[in-house]
């Protein structure tokens, strides 16, 4: 049954399909519907919802939570997401599963409340202290808002790590129709979990290794697991890339504004098509590579200052000429500005 | 791990002198195999009140028979290796952040013995915030706080709990209050908030303050074994390596120095009746996310015959006019009507006082960007809002103004105007609020977009009071006859082809 949702409201649907029973944290603009959600919903169903002191403190409390082994979250917006970095760090050097929201918006520092995406670096490269990786998912609709969030609690407990859901102040604040089917929610067994118990008295959760090799080795047995992500969890979408002669390359809502400017320039005789990758980490490069084998030009927009942008030309390796188109301070670029950038692109190939 | 620490550790002619623990506690493990050498010695340095409090703890839990229930967060400082030696389940947290792990795991596991153990850096320095709310919330956690008024682990540093006049590394001359402050005095500062049941400070001085020690950690513990709350054992511990001492030196150090800077009490023992007010209904998850089964077939309306593909609209007015709701009224109607639909609002702080605006899109395919820079319909409900988007208007697109005239100075060729004073027919109806609706009826008569007995029936969803439903009725009524009574004295055209 379709129902109007808002994207931050369908990201606690989500959570609550896929047996997430906790949350903790931190109001702020654009994300704090997502915190309304979970206070409203997850006691309703017997789990727990604490606002806490701070998102350095929210992050932490996922930390024991998910040492426990269940089903925990968080969200928040850039601000919050710089005070996460310590407990992020700890979280994947502890191989702890949990999910981790971020509704982008301006930035830097306090920045304002629309929608950038800019935070991609730090999220997807990984914003805080050592070797390690996010898992990392960019939903573009309110429907994909709860659906990637079911799968980034999967994805986090298969691999024991943090998984971000990386949105933006746009998909969080709009609504549209949401239809979810029940599931019956099987999380993994987590025989490494402390719970007090005698079966689990010998676990230990940690994230020091004080020999050096040890540490070492810690971190090559985490490569191998990133390394399998990589194998086997790229998701993206492609939009009329068949017959494409440009490529343009987008994520999140500007994904959405590109499908629309490759509709406008196709009907302008334009042969455009879209990429849009679903997972930033790990990122879609073999299919990428793939789509734009038969292009000629590719663009890339973004709402930054050109982040994902280097994932893109890392994978293309300077066998394609990039270009980019970056809006910044929460402008979102319109479908004309983009089918005219496309235009351009069509210029300079001709 | 720091240097000094790591000298000392290194040093052999020092550890002959640690502290050997032979007749243990079965809490602790016989041999400590996560250290990698010297697996029967602590780390801790001879004379260290770790050791001590250790064994006051390991002893606690196995006398109450909790070392299976119980969860053992370690900090980071000398202590950050508890999990070498207590045979229970460890988890090994970030520095200061103990009682907010602490609040997780015990939150996901009521039952269980959750126990913080903590430094004076890693409690009263980086995790003060942490202490202070989980303490205030009551979190029915245990904390053992271990005060050596200096950061060992580090190498001497100065301590929040630091005294006046005490040297460390970082004040060199002596802890100036006029440069540093004054030492934290934990246990009063926690005693302050209404949550705890049970704080006192002890002291590893001797046999005697030992054993009051011995009996507050006990105590500390049955306290979280009986479910009664959040209890804080704040521990004077002598650090002999750091404070330059002699393990009996230190101790003498505590007794005559710290306590009467710090002195032992019982701050707080007590019950505390927390009320537990408006508990939450329970629910089944599909219950409470709206996916039941279908109830009574009526919840999607076949796909109406539209007569446009794509239809975007945008709203704007002041806030508080309704326009972010007359927004997803729409939204809602064109999804009851098989259409794809999106709502995008303008959203945060401005909201409040200024202006608001809304994007709907409805379309019969998936729809790309939610974001309308060419709206086909403008509906406009202050002179501001006209002024500002008429000109984004398709060609070819209708504004629905509403004021009973354009200002003089205005025009807009591309599109057609229809005015429509909104406010008064609603104040007429007797409420200024629904002049959003009047706008909905203005719209549904104008374009036919939309059908009327879907927007009742969003709204008869929507508003459960029947005095405000009849008057959203009458609302949309009045707006769709004053466009029909309108048109029929020619002042404006009906529209009913669409820019795509
Ligand atoms: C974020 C962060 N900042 C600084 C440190 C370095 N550090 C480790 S232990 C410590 C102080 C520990 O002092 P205390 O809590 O008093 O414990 P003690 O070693 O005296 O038992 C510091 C500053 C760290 N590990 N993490
Ligand atoms: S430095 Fe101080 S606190 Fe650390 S182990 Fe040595 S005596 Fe104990």
């Amino acid at each position: 049954m379709r129902q109007l949702c808002k994207g931050n409201v369908a990201i606690i649907k989500g959570a609550l399909l896929a047996g997430c029973r906790a949350y903790y944290g931190y109001p702020i603009t654009p994300a704090s519907e997502i915190a309304e959600a979970a206070a409203l919903y997850i006691p309703q169903v017997g789990g727990t919802f604490v606002q806490a002191e701070s998102e350095t403190a929210s992050i932490n409390m996922v930390y024991g939570a998910a040492s426990a082994g269940i089903r925990v979250m968080t969200a928040s917006s850039g601000p919050g997401l710089s005070l996460m970095q310590e407990g992020m760090s700890y979280l994947a050097g502890a191989e702890l599963p949990c999910v981790i929201v971020d509704v982008m918006r301006g930035g830097p520092g306090l920045g304002n409340i629309a929608p950038e995406q800019s935070d991609y670096f730090a999220m997807v490269k990984g914003g805080g202290h050592g070797n390690y990786r996010n898992l990392v998912l960019a939903p573009a609709s309110v429907q994909e808002m709860a659906e990637l969030t079911v799968l980034a609690f999967d994805l986090a407990d298969k691999y024991r790590n943090p998984a971000v859901v990386l949105t933006d102040g746009f998909v969080g604040q709009m609504m549209e129709p949401l239809d979810l089917e029940y599931r019956e929610v099987v999380a993994p067994p987590k025989p490494w979990a402390v719970q007090g118990t005698a079966e689990t008295r010998k676990n230990m959760v940690s994230s020091i290794f004080l020999e050096t090799d040890d540490l070492e080795q810690h971190q090559r047995q985490l490569e191998a697991k990133y390394q399998r992500a990589q194998n086997s969890e790229t998701r993206w979408e492609e939009y009329c890339t068949e017959d494409a002669e440009v490529l343009v390359i987008g994520y999140g809502i500007v994904s959405r504004v590109l499908r629309s400017a490759v509709d406008q320039a196709r009907n302008r005789g334009i042969k455009v098509g879209l990429f849009r990758p679903i997972s930033l980490w790990p990122f879609p490069a073999k299919e990428l590579v793939r789509a734009a084998g038969r292009t000629e030009r590719i663009l890339v927009s973004e709402l930054s200052n050109g982040q994902m942008l280097e994932d893109v030309r890392l994978a293309l390796d300077g066998k394609k000429p990039v270009a980019f188109y970056g809006r910044v301070g929460g402008n979102v670029p319109t479908v004309e500005e983009l089918t005219e950038k496309i235009e351009e692109q069509m210029a300079v190939s001709a | 791990m720091e240097e000094k620490r790591a000298a000392v550790l290194d040093d052999p002619a020092s550890s002959s002198g640690y502290e050997i623990v032979h007749s243990k506690s079965k809490v602790f493990y016989p041999e400590f195999e996560r250290k990698t050498d010297l697996k029967h010695q602590t780390h801790y340095c001879p004379g260290c009140g770790h050791g001590v409090a250790h064994k006051l703890i390991a002893e606690a839990l196995e006398d109450l028979e909790l070392q299976n229930d119980t969860i053992l967060v370690s900090p980071v400082g000398c202590s950050v290796f508890a999990y070498y030696y207590f045979d229970v389940g460890n988890v090994q947290v970030a520095h200061g952040r103990a009682p907010a792990a602490a609040t997780g795991l015990k939150r996901a596991c009521p039952d269980k013995i959750v126990i913080a153990y903590q430094g004076d850096g890693d409690l009263a320095a980086i995790g003060t915030a942490e202490i202070i709310h989980a303490a205030n919330r009551g979190e029915k956690i245990t904390i053992f706080f271990v005060n050596n008024t200096i950061y060992g682990m580090t190498g001497g540093q100065m301590a929040p709990t630091t005294l006046v006049g005490q040297k460390s590394t970082t004040s060199p001359w002596g802890r100036r209050p006029v440069n540093e402050g004054f030492p934290l005095h934990m246990s009063e500062l926690l005693s302050s908030l209404e949550a705890p049941v049970y704080i006192e400070r002890v002291a590893l001085s001797d046999n005697k303050n030992i054993m009051k020690a011995r009996r507050a950690v006990r105590k500390a513990l049955e306290k979280q074994r009986d479910g009664a709350g959040f209890s804080f054992v704040e521990i004077l511990s002598p650090c002999p390596t750091i404070w330059g001492k002699d393990p009996m030196e230190a101790r003498r150090w505590v007794a005559e120095t710290m306590i009467p800077n710090f002195p032992l009490n019982v701050f707080r023992d007590r019950k505390v009746e927390i009320p537990v007010n408006n508990a939450p209904p329970q629910k089944t998850i599909a219950e409470l996310i709206g996916i039941e089964k279908k109830v009574d077939g009526k919840t999607s309306e076949p796909a109406r015959n539209h007569r446009f593909h794509d239809l975007t609209i945008k709203i704007a007015g002041f806030g508080g006019q309704g326009v972010l709701l007359l927004g997803q009224l729409l939204a809602e109607m064109g999804m009851r009507e098989g259409l794809e639909v999106s709502w995008l609002p303008s959203y945060g702080p401005e909201m409040r006082s200024g202006s608001a605006h809304c994007h709907i899109c409805l379309s019969k395919e998936r729809i790309g960007s939610p974001l309308i820079s060419q709206p086909s319909v403008l509906i406009a409900m202050n002179e501001l809002s006209l002024r500002k988007f008429a000109s984004q208007v398709a060609p070819g697109g209708v504004i629905i103004y509403g004021r009973t005239a354009l200002p003089v100075d205005f025009s807009c060729p591309q599109a057609q105007i229809v005015c429509i004073p909104a406010s008064e027919l609603a104040d007429k109806l007797g409420s200024a609020k629904v002049a959003n609706v009047v706008m909905m009826g203005a719209l549904l008569e104008e374009t036919e977009c939309l059908s009327p007995a879907t927007a009742m029936q969003v709204l008869e969803a929507k508003v459960k009071n029947p005095a405000l439903l009849e008057l959203d009725r009458k609302a949309l009524d009045a707006g769709r006859l004053y466009i029909d009574d309108t048109v029929a004295v020619g002042a404006v055209t009906q529209a009913d082809g669409f820019a795509q």
